[in-house]
């Protein structure tokens, strides 16, 4: 059993720059972003990046930054980058220090709307606690029929079979279908901006990215039945021909 | 996957539990469920048909035995009856049985224990156990397909008829028992009926080409839209018996492609008068 009791487990999580709370232009922007997206924020958890921030070598700054950022739901877990006098404060707020910073900025930054990187959503970008993002792809071989609802959590989402009229795929990132989807494909499910629906031939339903969709009605009857690649531009779901 | 008939010695066969199912009503499930179970007994196979559909009893009507049921499915799940004084032999075919269900009770009669029960007790006696089950996705239609080794889906060559089957394969490929256990999947065949090709050739009806693509499961048969199937059921004759009608041996095809045979498509195409019958006037 003592080899159970301590297993790994891999997240995602935001990391936000420790300045970036004392500038007063930030919050209004948090406020804007965990609007746009309130579920995708709902208590999600946030790593602190300490890199060239002066002060926080107190515990009450740790127990401040956390109160602030609580007020967007947003739950502060832990510092990252922190000089030792930095950690030994955080330690004593209850933060986790993770270990200096391994991980890049994302491609994948949290862009909910605009499509301009402002100074705010620049600043929040996914990470990961270790080097591997994302889990791998799903994969899906056997038809999905109707009525039933496929989720890849936190990755892509590959089908090689039909997608039958009332079955329902979501993906937080891509979704790949090689063969007739015919019912509901929602990518970018937890807003990431830049997932995008492909398949070998449009029959959809309904397809949608980070929110905004198209009903099958909607969809330009020239490309029902083709192959297409579906994306977000400018805001707007754009269906092309490969 | 041909069956050694009734003949052989009980210990050498594993007896197969089919269900057959649609999700949407009126299709001709308990139809087919009589023609198929009719089918298999004529073909040498010992053969019992269950009705499924707890309150909604009609197998025995198209059976043609609703006057002689004494005991029933439920009393039997409910060990208020054993197994032999409620199965009805059939007088036409001496290896077909009925077990008919409650008119009076519902679906949630059917424990799943006492039909695993029960069904482990008929495979003792029968080659073929045949699951008529009830429309729908509740309790009743998939405690029917639970225990299935085989599936016939029964279509109608309409959209919402197809879409209703496609839901139905979904819950064989994911709740039956055999996908719990991760045994070899529910082996699923597709059955269509009510086809009438002429109103297929003007496009009122779904192709036999289209139904096949959006369900991509193997083809066991079409059967064309007869007024036999009506008479037979009025009459209380499963249709398989009645080998003048495209419909009866349209099922007796289908019965063959089950146990394995090779038997080409018929009553795909719309009856065309043939130049000669134009040219003679004869119908």
């Amino acid at each position: 059993m003592a080899g159970n009791l301590v297993q790994g487990a891999l997240f995602t999580v935001m990391v936000v720059r420790a300045g970036m709370l004392r500038d007063t232009a930030f919050e209004e922007e948090l406020q804007q972003q965990v609007g746009r997206s309130p579920r995708f924020f709902l208590n999600a958890p946030v790593v602190l990046d300490l890199k060239d921030s002066e002060g926080f070598t107190t515990e009450e700054a740790f127990l401040d930054a956390g109160e602030a950022l609580r007020r967007h739901t947003l739950a502060l877990v832990g510092v990252q980058n922190a000089l030792p006098e930095q950690i030994s404060a955080a330690a004593g707020a209850g933060l986790a220090v993770f270990a200096p910073n391994s991980t890049q900025p994302s491609r994948r930054a949290v862009q909910a709307g605009t499509g301009q990187a402002t100074a705010a959503s620049a600043a929040i970008m996914p990470a990961a606690i270790t080097q591997s993002a994302r889990p791998p792809a799903r994969l899906v071989t056997e038809p999905v029929r109707s009525g039933t609802q496929i989720y890849a959590r936190g990755t892509d989402l590959i089908v090689t079979a039909a997608v039958s009229a009332g079955a329902e795929l979501v993906a937080d990132g891509h979704i790949h279908v090689y063969a007739a989807l015919r019912g509901r494909a929602l990518a970018g499910a937890s807003g990431d901006v830049e997932a995008r629906i492909f398949c070998s031939r449009l029959e959809a339903e309904l397809v949608s990215i980070a929110g905004r969709y198209l009903v099958s009605e909607q969809l330009p009857p020239e490309q029902r039945g083709s192959a297409v690649h579906i994306a977000l531009v400018d805001d707007q779901l754009t269906v092309t021909k490969n | 996957m041909t069956r050694p008939g009734a003949a052989r010695g009980r210990e050498d066969l594993v007896a197969k539990v089919v269900a057959i199912t649609s999700g949407k009503g009126g299709v001709g499930k308990t139809t087919t469920a009589a023609a198929f179970a009719a089918g298999l007994a004529l073909r040498g196979h010992k053969t019992v048909v269950i009705d499924f559909d707890v309150g909604l009893r009609n197998l025995d009507l198209v059976m043609g035995c609703e006057r002689r049921v004494v005991f029933d499915f439920i009393n039997v799940i409910n060990g208020d009856a054993n197994l032999n004084q409620a199965l009805i032999k059939d007088k036409r075919n001496d290896n077909l049985y009925i077990f008919p269900t409650s008119q009076t009770r519902d679906k949630d009669a059917l424990k799943r224990e006492g039909v695993e029960r029960v069904l482990e007790e008929l495979k003792q006696q029968f080659d073929f156990i045949i699951c008529d089950s009830p429309a729908g996705i509740e309790h009743g239609a998939v405690t029917a397909l639970y225990f299935a080794d085989a599936a016939i889906i029964v279509t109608n060559p309409e959209v919402s008829s197809v879409r209703d089957s496609d839901r139905i394969i979904g819950i064989l490929a994911s709740r039956s028992r055999r996908a719990e256990r991760n045994e070899p999947p529910v082996e699923t065949n597709l059955l269509l009926t009510r086809y009438d090709p002429a109103r297929v050739a003007k496009g009122e009806m779904l192709t036999v080409e289209d139904v096949q693509e959006i369900l991509s499961v193997p083809l066991l048969g079409v059967i064309p839209e007869s007024e036999s199937v009506l008479r037979a059921s009025n009459t209380g004759t499963p249709v398989a018996f009645d080998e003048d009608s495209p419909a009866g041996r349209a099922y007796l095809d289908a019965v063959a492609r089950f146990l394995g045979e090779q038997r080409e498509m018929r009553f795909v195409q719309p009856e065309r008068r043939g130049f000669f019958r134009v040219l003679f006037g004869r119908a």
